[in-house]
């Protein structure tokens, strides 16, 4: 326990800087929300709060504006996002932690950091030159012939495919959250003792069994954390999707449809727009970001401070 | 088949599947490395470093002011979050430690980590750009080391916790002040640690877009004020890639090149001192 001597006047100062140093980041979270909800203030008193957040319209030109469309395409590509990055970043911590011998443990483990360190705009710049092409010229006909006249999910393949879309848009966010999950899951994997491993094989399981039915549900509060804080990475992330998503302020229902996500709609709109209201329904989107995404994290930082103290016990 | 060969087939199919996954991970990151390295190399050129950009149709031209650009934002970020994020953490780990409030803002900072770096850009617009009626440099800056404070903060604090608290105790016996026994005894074992936290918030912010297309914009033109718009290779980037000519999008394949493989650098070198000390 840290126990500070008053009495050298240099102590108080530096025990005062870095204190100050340290609120500078209650500070920001305070200033950010202050100044995004004074900003959208005249959108606020103008479309309400439900009225904003349930009305699909986007229409500079008659100043009137709804978050929908743009809430829409945020959860969407959010969610289909998750779904493919889940059970390949859950296989990938399988692997390394199971089943990778150790000599490829090492090279493993830095490809998928590599994967995290590159930035987003990389992400975006491949979407748009080299996967969009792909997707526009084989794997979205391929899924239309085969899905188009199956009734029910047929709907999400309607449409021509552009490769400019929700789907494509989806992938890339997909392996950029890939890193994320699978580096906490493989973390929340190796707490699991080693002891209770080797009880279950003495008894006779296969290695998939141990990982099924020790490993996953002993570690599940940590990749509970981990998916959670993936879904925020992905709520939030802009330039990755704003090369191939379009800019459609449109619900649609089809993945070969542009859509547009709050954060593609601020990249493209922030910097033109060009009446007050505009700029202020902006910053509501932005405040209405800023809000999902806090409250996402904050439960994802929930689920994995309760893992620690689970296994720290 | 009987129950034994069941469960065998089981094990060997989830074992497939997820080795299947592993590789999947390697290979997005061989293609999408490959990808930008291919195109880049092809694009690289050394008017790229050493001229401005001319207009769409003429031949040549380059992205000096994108390169010089990136690098004053860069160096301005880090000047102004590296201090503020070390001193905070160094209260957090020692004059805080343990208390209430260190675990507070250590967790608030971890949510500040991955906040959408755009609100970010919409922030510093509203509170940097707006008031002073044109976009400029120094609002880029600020608005990347908002996003480097909570990096280098957090990892100031876990390199400090890692000092074992004998050495404090062998210090403060010497009659040493806390701040003595932090800046001479403490920073000193945790300097590899917080030193690569610092490479990796500058490998994170480096590669930032979105908090710098309504702070620091763009600039077509040569510029070193900091006062006014400033081009960024990331938004360059953006803008050119998005833009209808050919050779535009050469040069934001070669500026792409240059970006990845400096973030990549700086992410190794993290990596490989980090097994070094602490292995």
């Amino acid at each position: 326990m840290a126990t500070t001597s008053k009495k050298n006047p240099v102590d108080t100062i530096f025990s005062f800087v870095t204190g100050a140093a340290s609120f500078t980041v209650i500070v920001l979270i305070i200033a950010i929300l202050y100044e995004l909800v004074h900003e959208s203030a005249p959108a606020i008193a103008r479309f309400g709060i439900w009225k904003f957040l349930s009305s699909t319209d986007w229409n500079p030109v008659k100043e009137s504006f709804g978050a929908l469309t743009n809430i829409y395409g945020t959860i969407l590509t959010t969610v289909l996002s998750l779904l493919m990055a889940i059970p390949v970043a859950i296989g990938i911590a399988v692997f390394v932690t199971e089943i990778s011998p150790n000599f490829l443990k090492g090279p493993i483990g830095v490809a998928i950091e590599l994967l995290a360190a590159i930035p987003s705009i990389i992400y975006g710049m491949w979407g748009l030159f080299t996967l969009s092409p792909i997707m526009s010229g084989y794997v979205e006909p391929f899924l239309k012939a085969i899905f188009e006249d199956v009734p029910v999910v047929g709907i999400l393949f309607q449409g021509t495919p552009m490769g400019i879309d929700i789907l494509t848009a989806s992938i890339i966010l997909s392996i950029m959250i890939i890193p994320f999950t699978a580096s906490i899951s493989r973390d929340s994997f190796n707490l699991t003792p080693a002891v209770v491993k080797e009880s279950a094989y003495a008894l006779g399981t296969t290695r998939w069994e141990v990982v099924r039915d020790i490993v996953i549900p002993y570690s599940k509060l940590g990749v509970f954390g981990g998916v959670v804080l993936s879904l925020g990475r992905a709520l939030g992330e802009t330039m990755a999707v704003a090369f191939v998503l379009g800019n459609n302020h449109r619900i649609t229902t089809s993945l070969f449809d542009a859509a547009a996500t709050i954060t593609v709609t601020l990249a493209n709109e922030f910097a033109e727009a060009d009446n007050d209201i505009y700029l202020s329904s902006l910053f509501y989107l932005a405040l209405v970001l800023f809000v999902m995404s806090f409250i996402t994290l904050a439960i994802a930082k929930f689920f994995l401070l309760k893992a620690e103290r689970k296994y720290s016990r | 088949m009987t129950r034994e060969q069941l469960r065998k087939a089981e094990g060997f199919a989830a074992l497939l599947l997820s080795t299947l996954a592993a590789f999947l991970g390697l290979f997005w990151l061989v293609f999408i490395l490959g990808d930008v390295l291919v195109h880049g190399i092809k694009a690289l050129n050394l008017s790229l470093f050493v001229n401005d950009p001319v207009p769409p149709g003429v031949e040549g031209g380059g992205l000096r002011n994108a390169f010089v650009g990136q690098l004053l934002i860069t160096v301005g970020a880090t000047l102004m979050g590296v201090p503020v994020g070390v001193l905070g953490g160094t209260f957090l780990a020692e004059y805080a430690r343990g208390r209430k409030i260190a675990r507070f803002i250590s967790i608030l900072a971890d949510i500040m980590v991955s906040v959408p770096s755009i609100v970010i850009g919409t922030f510093i617009y509203a509170s940097l750009v707006k008031p002073i009626g044109h976009f400029n440099g120094w609002a880029g800056a600020i608005a990347l080391s908002i996003i480097m404070i909570p990096v280098v903060l957090r990892t100031t604090e876990d390199m400090l916790s890692l000092v074992p608290w004998t050495l404090r105790e062998a210090a403060f016996a010497l009659g040493a002040p806390y701040y003595q026994v932090i800046t001479k005894v403490v920073y000193r074992g945790a300097a590899t640690g917080i030193l690569t936290g610092i490479l990796l918030s500058i490998a994170r912010v480096a590669g930032e877009t979105a908090p710098l297309l309504f702070t620091s914009f763009n600039n077509s033109f040569f510029s070193v004020n900091m006062g006014q718009p400033i081009a960024s290779l990331t938004v360059t980037i953006f803008q050119y890639a998005m833009g209808p000519y050919e050779n535009w999008h050469e040069q934001a394949w070669a500026a792409a090149f240059v970006i990845t493989i400096f973030i990549l650098l700086l992410t190794i070198t993290g990596r490989i001192i980090i097994k070094w000390r602490y292995k």
